[in-house]
């Protein structure tokens, strides 16, 4: 079996298993600790309470105006890492032809130079961020393993993804194999660490929507 | 807690756990380190001291979240990536769970992950209180004496039904006590007790004037409820079960809670579930009850002109879905409103909230974030700053002394009481009630 072929089939499996079985640990050992039911009288029915958690997922990705002033690098570079991030993995061809090999769906994607700026520039982001965790003393007294290791296994698939469009340090094959042996490396912590943060944020945010609507308070 | 327990951390690391549910599991599980919660914290804007960062003022919870209940503490327990809880950690995070967290939820509005961060500064206290490590002085010693006897100040029953007549004539106002059946319930704060005991003759004034059924209750009226902001969940239970207890006893369907916000937060959204059921009478805080009335038309209030501001309290408009109200009162009274900069569901804390106003070493600090309300008032141009919680008017009187500035500091209750305009008799064309309850347009609150 060669290194590609090994890294399309069984570390692909087993990656995908461990962030599967991983994720839905870590959300089952959340969800199913014991429940206590709130009593209080709701300001709103609970379809507005639903309207409102709905709401927050959406909100809570653009400070209010009143935080922005203080927010805004970080927050715009955050912007930049995750709009990268997504125009690579849901814009770029090879990636498409992957979700279509695997769920039959498919849609135009963006030219290979789009991408590549789009990664730059997302790379970029990413290593703005880590200046910034290093840097910042907010940052650094919040920062642990989890934070670094998490930065790295994000930054080893966009930059092989970089150095396989243009295929200049190694053959095809071999950046193939690298590139999708970073992936997994991604997808085998995912569950495990901040990263994880791709779930919890829809339910983080739905949640505390639902619990502030209910008081007729700000979400 | 006048005893200190043999384990503190273990006492904490129990009650920790004990406060653990889905809801803060995912709260501690979520977030990603992004630091925007100092950018919203006046401890840290005005100090730029990292260790003020909100969610790292939870880290002992947090520590014994993963290493007992998180669905991997199997393995920060065996890797010894989460160490076992030391009350020389807990003692080491005093102020910061205590003196530098006015639970005013400023973060909790900012946190980009949904992190209710101050229900964990809450939960945190839990902890602490049941390690005995809330701060005597004088925030644990009055939750004490408010667990013993009912009131962080001690007043007993008796005491306080002479007080209640005392204020009545004082202020030529009828005063209802422990009637036998009454429909509207009002309970008081401590502060008001102890300093402004104006504001319970604005209550009865008002409830004279809209001809309702009422009456203070004499086995069950302190809301202040220190116990919650100093941790003490089973004083808190105490206080919050014998205010209900004397709404039944005494028929009520509204009880209305003074102006004072953590006595809202407590009775309007946590009382219930001390009670272990939905209470048969609903809650509402004195200003939401007036501006129900202004919309009915039952109160009528002369124009007081007045070049104003006013300071939300944290946990009526933030934390209690309450912003709208006061903003109702202040337009019916014509008072020319110049908000802050940052007001409404954003305002900062006036330094005071979360009991620190109770911790005597905190003042140092407190001043720091007083500073921000008082360049946020002064820069509005307004003569008086209007609030609704006396535990802010205190605050702010206090603070505007230290600063030597020339503000006035009103409450909004006392305010109506004071312009309210006597029902037109019978025959004569009554004004016509408003509508809505929404804030005025161009306020900027919804």
């Amino acid at each position: 079996m060669t290194l590609l072929a090994f890294a399309r089939g069984p570390a692909m499996q087993a990656a995908t298993l461990i962030m599967i079985a991983g994720m839905f640990w870590r959300l089952a050992g959340i969800l199913l600790l014991r429940r206590k039911t709130a009593h209080a009288a709701a300001r709103t029915p609970f379809l507005l309470r639903l309207a409102g958690g709905a709401k927050t997922i959406v909100t809570r990705t653009v400070p209010r105006k009143n935080f922005w002033p203080r927010v805004a690098s970080g927050v715009s570079l955050g912007w930049v890492l995750h709009i990268g991030l997504f125009v690579i993995l849901f814009a770029g061809a090879p990636h498409i032809l992957v979700i279509h090999q695997i769920t039959g769906l498919s849609w135009p994607n963006l030219p290979k130079g789009v991408i590549v700026i789009a990664s730059a520039l997302t790379l970029a982001a990413l290593v703005a961020l880590l200046a910034r965790r290093l840097t910042h003393p907010v940052l650094r007294l919040l920062s642990n393993t989890d934070d670094y290791l998490s930065w790295l296994l994000v930054f080893l698939p966009i930059s092989t993804g970089i150095l396989l469009s243009g295929e200049t340090v190694a053959g095809y094959g071999t950046l193939l194999a690298l590139h999708i042996f970073s992936v997994e490396a991604l997808m085998i912590w995912l569950p495990f660490g901040k990263l994880m943060h791709v779930a919890l944020v829809f339910a983080g945010r739905g949640m505390m929507g639902f619990n502030f609507a209910r008081k007729g308070a700000a979400t | 807690m006048s005893t200190p327990p043999a384990d503190p951390a273990a006492n904490a690391m129990r009650s920790f756990i004990s406060d653990i549910g889905p809801t803060i599991s995912l709260a501690l599980e979520s977030c990603v380190h992004c630091g925007q919660c100092a950018e919203a914290c006046q401890y840290y804007v005005q100090t730029g001291d990292a260790r003020y960062t909100p969610i790292h003022k939870i880290e002992p919870l947090k520590q014994v979240y993963h290493r007992e209940v998180g669905p991997f503490a199997f393995a920060y327990k065996f890797f010894g990536l989460a160490p076992k809880l030391t009350t020389e950690k807990l003692t080491e995070w005093q102020d910061l769970i205590y003196d530098s967290c006015n639970m005013c939820g400023r973060c909790s509005l900012i946190c980009p992950m949904g992190i209710d961060i101050a229900d964990l500064v809450e939960q945190s206290r839990h902890g602490m209180y049941a390690a005995g490590l809330a701060p005597q002085d004088f925030l644990g010693a009055l939750a004490e004496k408010e667990h013993a006897s009912g009131s962080p100040f001690g007043l007993t029953s008796v005491q306080f039904r002479d007080l209640l007549h005392d204020i009545g004539a004082k202020h030529n106002v009828t005063m209802h006590v422990d009637e036998p059946q009454a429909d509207i319930v009002p309970t008081v704060s401590s502060i008001d007790v102890k300093t402004y005991p104006g504001s319970m003759a604005a209550i009865a004034k008002i409830l004279n004037h809209i001809g309702a059924s009422w009456s203070f209750r004499t086995d069950g009226f302190d809301a202040d409820n220190v116990s919650l902001t100093a941790g003490d969940r089973d004083g808190q239970n105490v206080i919050t079960q014998s205010i209900v207890k004397a709404a039944i006893a005494g028929g009520a369907t509204t009880l209305v809670m003074p102006e004072c916000g953590h006595a809202f937060t407590e009775m309007r959204w946590e009382a219930a579930n001390a009670y272990g059921k939905d209470l048969p009478f609903r809650v509402v805080q004195i200003t939401e009850l007036i501006a129900e009335h202004i919309a009915s038309g039952k109160i009528q209030v002369n124009k007081a002109p007045q070049n104003a501001t006013y300071h939300d309290a944290c946990q009526l408009s933030r934390r209690g879905g309450a912003t709208a109200a006061p903003r109702v009162i202040l337009a019916a009274l014509g008072v020319a409103l110049h908000e802050m900069e940052d007001s409404g569901d954003a305002g900062w804390c006036c330094g005071g909230g979360g009991g620190t106003a109770l911790i005597k070493r905190a003042q140092p600090l407190r001043d720091k974030a007083f500073a921000i309300k008082q360049k946020q008032v002064e820069a509005t141009g307004a003569d008086i700053v209007y609030t609704s919680c006396s535990g802010c008017r205190q605050t702010l009187d206090h603070g505007g002394k230290a600063a030597g500035w020339n503000k006035t500091v009103g409450s909004l209750l006392e305010l109506v009481a004071d312009n309210l305009i006597p029902p037109s008799p019978p025959g004569l064309p009554q004004p016509a009630p408003l509508t809505s309850l929404k804030a005025p347009a161009g306020s900027g609150i919804i």
